[in-house]
């Protein structure tokens, strides 16, 4: 691990004046994804700002939704009655994420910023990566590419981004709140993370000294018709090869109204599958519309040479997550 | 294992200790571990903390970079808990921070300034083993030991955990706040941040599930 040095602070003015005060500092919160990138070597920082006892780490409700503190861990977000009751997708898709060692240290804020888990961009020795490296390639294109992106990918980067929670805040419509050195602003759970495009070294379209104070969900009544359906190499512990989190509104005759859901373990950000929600507006939830729904959602897909699999694996997820949803009481 | 390898410190003459560059004062008078005073190396920068471990206060001096298993393992010689991956994927560093299990290779000690940690050396009340040590001797939940201390700390906290109404990624209904029903399932799922290479995972779901329904006798150390 490179040099560096270290300040704790008590308040959010005081954090972000000390990211501020060096241009390679950065933010620690829970640390399970930065240490490992610092001890990997590639994440720098000369500066760690410790962010942990920030007053952010309370859950309440806010303007008709829940507003979550950035610095809530995984786990009191997974176990709060709020978010158990009211958008249960967020607890299961938490819940289905890392170990319950790293959930009790990995907090909400830290869990927006996790980095892709592409090998070729975790591991130096490989020469090639965009994002590690501007400018440098893409190993992961030529190389061994069963985990990567089938959606939005660019000829620059073809990375997934990997967060299960992520994936059902993009259904629910949150909000990431940020305050910087320009002060507070709101950044929509869909525009928080961007595609690759030319630039992949920047992953989110947060900018530089901002800190993450809360994510606040919209009040949404249907919320507890929901599923999050993760599909992984192994039943637990494993990054989604395919997951899908779905909301959906039925109506009196059990028509769907509105279906909300978005994809992981698919794009470089979690993939709201507009396409298929337009589809099934006005639809009944059966297999066959659902079906026609996750095609022509995955009509653009472009998957690589391993991971062809993840087209039809995509497909299949959206419609069992869709169903599940559709049959709770 | 890891911790054996030599480091490039190693290499260059200079030891593990000036390595990592701590300074130790612990609370207690006439501690085995006593005052070291050392000064950390010149490309490092040293921050002041306190820690309680296993109930007892240290006032130490740290270079930022030491993580709280390398403090626990290379400064402090509690060497039961155990560096397996290094990077938060096998659980063998498994420690209880204010109750909380987490791994202990992915946080920096410098980060747990007044917490209480409590580690294997700390479960035990005198020479009566916790029930869930004892447990795990009495269903053999383990074969080379190494991820053992690991698997005993965060089984602990499970409990407690499923005692206070969590659910897992296998609770059948998260919205649901009914009292949590610890099968074999929800055992495992709870457990998955800790791998076992010898496989010993039966008996040690066995453990967990006696020390759950309080099946286990007293067992002392001689």
């Amino acid at each position: 691990m490179n040099p560096f040095t270290y300040t704790r602070c008590a308040t959010v003015d005081e954090a972000i004046r000390a990211r501020g005060a060096s241009p390679d500092a950065s933010f620690i919160g829970g640390g399970t994804n930065l240490l490992d990138l610092m001890k990997m070597g590639v994440e720098r920082p000369s500066h760690l700002v410790d962010i942990t006892r920030l007053p952010l780490q309370t859950i309440a409700e806010h303007a008709g939704g829940v507003r979550i503190g950035a610095l809530v861990s995984n786990t009191d977000a997974a176990n709060h009655a709020l978010i158990r009751t009211r958008y249960p997708v967020l607890s299961e898709a938490i819940l289905a994420g890392a170990s319950q060692q790293l959930r009790n240290m990995a907090t909400m804020g830290g869990n927006l910023l996790q980095r892709t888990r592409c090998y070729y961009f975790y591991d130096p020795s490989y020469r090639e990566c965009n994002k590690r490296d501007p400018g440098s390639g893409c190993a992961a294109k030529q190389g061994y590419n069963r985990i990567h992106a089938i959606l939005g990918a660019s000829e620059e980067c073809i990375a997934v981004h990997p967060s299960d929670m992520c994936v059902a805040l993009s259904a629910l419509d949150a909000t990431v709140q940020v305050t910087g050195p320009n002060g507070e602003r709101s950044i929509p759970m869909t525009e928080f993370h961007r595609l690759p495009g030319n630039k992949p070294q920047i992953d989110t379209n947060l900018h530089p000294g901002e800190l993450i104070t809360s994510i606040d969900l919209p009040g949404i009544p249907y919320a507890g018709r929901s599923h999050y359906l993760k599909v992984r190499d192994r039943n637990s512990y494993a990054f989604a090869l395919v997951s899908v989190a779905a909301v959906l509104d039925l109506d009196a005759n059990g028509t769907i109204r509105e279906a909300r859901i978005a994809l992981g373990g698919v794009a470089h950000k979690p993939w709201r599958a507009t396409k298929a929600e337009t589809f099934l507006r006005g639809k009944g939830p059966e297999k066959s519309a659902i079906r026609a729904a996750a095609e022509a959602e995955l009509a653009a897909a472009k998957p690589y040479e391993h991971n062809g699999f993840k087209v039809e694996l995509a497909r299949r997820s959206i419609v069992r997550a869709v169903m599940t949803a559709a049959s709770l009481t | 294992m890891q911790s054996e390898k030599k480091t490039p410190a190693d290499q260059s003459g200079v030891s593990r200790r000036e390595f990592f560059g701590v300074t130790i004062a612990t609370g207690v008078a006439g501690s085995a571990l006593g005052v070291e005073a050392q000064a950390p190396t010149a490309s490092s920068a040293a921050v002041n903390c306190t820690l309680t471990i296993n109930g007892q206060r240290h006032d130490l001096q740290i270079d930022t970079r030491v993580t709280l298993l390398d403090l626990l393992r290379e400064n402090l010689h509690l060497t039961g808990t155990k560096k397996g991956c290094d990077h938060g994927q096998c659980g063998a560093c498994t420690v209880l921070v204010d109750g909380t299990r987490i791994n202990s290779c992915m946080t920096l000690a410098v980060m747990q300034d007044g917490r209480q940690i409590v580690t294997i050396e700390g479960l035990a009340q005198g020479a009566n083993l916790h029930p869930m040590q004892a447990a795990f001797l009495e269903h053999d939940g383990f074969q080379c030991g190494y991820c053992t201390p690991g698997q005993i700390c965060s089984a602990v906290a499970l409990l407690e955990e499923a005692k206070s109404g969590a659910p897992s990624a296998v609770t059948p209904d998260v919205r649901s706040t009914s009292r949590i029903e610890l099968t074999d399932d929800e055992i495992r799922e709870r457990m998955s941040g800790n791998i076992c290479r010898c496989g010993a995972y039966p008996n040690i779901v066995a453990a967990i599930r006696a020390v759950e329904q309080g099946r286990v006798g007293q067992r002392s150390v001689a």
